[in-house]
């Protein structure tokens, strides 16, 4: 059947969907996958300006799902990677402009010629998250370690579960390691442990990541970063590589270092 | 676990951390999510335990608590019900005969 379909997707909104797509997608590319990404964010077109294509849209989803253009005229090139490709969103529609049977013939078609398809879903559990939810085949949840964001975490993992898709894995991204350390800050395990998922990556809060998205280079490239790091290890274990995860406590002062020698830490 | 160090570093875990209470919170509300029993139900169930318990005690129906409650190590959740009850209503026998029984060498 060819290519894989994989959809991001959180419930609640600003956890760090859209950039986590972005990532992946320029991950997978950089290990010579073939990737094309779609944006299901429609109305709310997003993955183009977080990728650096905003500029050479032509054509979007609801123009391919219409008959209006080819799978291939809305396609849009990435520059540095040539086998990287985005479909953007309408942005003057809404959602039910594309229902979940256009979403699995489009992906069955993408399937022949990609690696790759990832979809970046738009928040909430409405009409939007069911098509991008459709055709998947591998479903990765992105939370950050707030109550708010894990409740909405656990309700879609209860409507993946009865729609019997998944099992989802996690992404836990925004972790402040150092609030971690103090008790202030839900780890990995807690999260895990009140979700009851596999985890697939952590990602670590870091500055670098607005920056990226602000020029438009997703932080995945940029080789000094702790969070570009994690991305490019999350994409390595999407292709199912066993990668093991980086240890993330090396943050924090001197003193806060002396005192996990003596005590361990966690 | 607080280390020597993290009391040293005034960090001990006496006082439930953000993140335990977070997580604590968490698992009790998800509960309720996930078994997403409708308020009337749950009140239908709530009234339906009041009405066997006042058979035998006599219960203040205000201060009546029932709640789902996370597991706590094993794979099930709990129901729980904080029944609070003044005295009972079915007086207790006076002499039962398991009583009798034990009283009887020393009558």
């Amino acid at each position: 059947m060819g290519g894989k379909v994989v959809t991001v997707t959180s419930g609640k909104g600003g956890v760090g969907k859209t950039t986590s797509t972005a990532n992946l997608g320029m991950g997978l590319a950089r290990l010579g996958k073939r990737v094309v990404m779609i944006d299901a964010d429609i109305g709310l077109r997003n993955l183009d300006i977080v990728m650096g294509l905003e500029n050479r849209i032509v054509y979007d989803l609801v123009d391919v799902v219409e008959g209006r253009a080819k799978v291939k005229q809305a396609m849009i090139k990435h520059k540095q990677f040539p086998d990287l490709y985005l479909i953007p969103a309408a942005q003057t529609r809404d959602k039910s402009a594309v229902s979940p049977a256009d979403m699995v013939q489009l992906c069955n078609e993408l399937r022949k010629e990609f690696d790759f398809i990832i979809i970046d879903s738009p928040a909430g559990i409405e009409r939007g998250f069911r098509n991008a939810l459709a055709p998947s085949d591998d479903i990765l949840i992105v939370t950050n370690p707030e109550v708010s964001a894990v409740r909405d975490a656990d309700r879609v993992i209860g409507l993946i579960e009865a729609e019997n898709k998944g099992p989802a894995r996690l992404i836990l991204n925004r972790v402040k390691m150092e609030l971690v350390r103090k008790g202030e800050m839900m780890s990995a395990d807690d999260v895990t442990d009140i979700l009851g998922i596999k985890l697939i990556g952590i990602v670590p809060d870091d500055e670098g990541v607005v920056s990226a998205s602000n020029s438009g280079s997703p932080v995945v490239l940029n080789e000094n970063s702790r969070s570009g790091q994690a991305y490019r290890d999350i994409a390595r274990r999407l292709t199912g590589e066993d990668v093991p995860f980086m240890a993330l406590d090396s943050g924090g002062g001197l003193l806060a270092k002396i005192g996990r020698l003596f005590g361990g830490g966690r | 676990m607080a280390s020597f160090w993290d009391r040293l570093f005034g960090r001990t875990s006496e006082r439930e951390s953000s993140a335990q209470a977070a997580k604590r919170r968490l698992q009790f509300v998800l509960v309720h999510d996930r078994i997403n029993l409708p308020p009337d139900i749950m009140a239908a169930m709530k009234q339906e335990i009041l009405d066997v318990i006042s058979k035998y005690v006599q219960v203040n129906e205000d201060s009546i608590d029932i709640a789902l409650h996370p597991s706590d190590g094993s794979s099930l959740n709990l129901l729980v019900a904080e029944v609070p009850f003044t005295k009972s209503i079915v007086a207790p026998k006076p002499d039962i005969d398991e009583d009798d029984d034990l009283e009887e060498p020393t009558a």
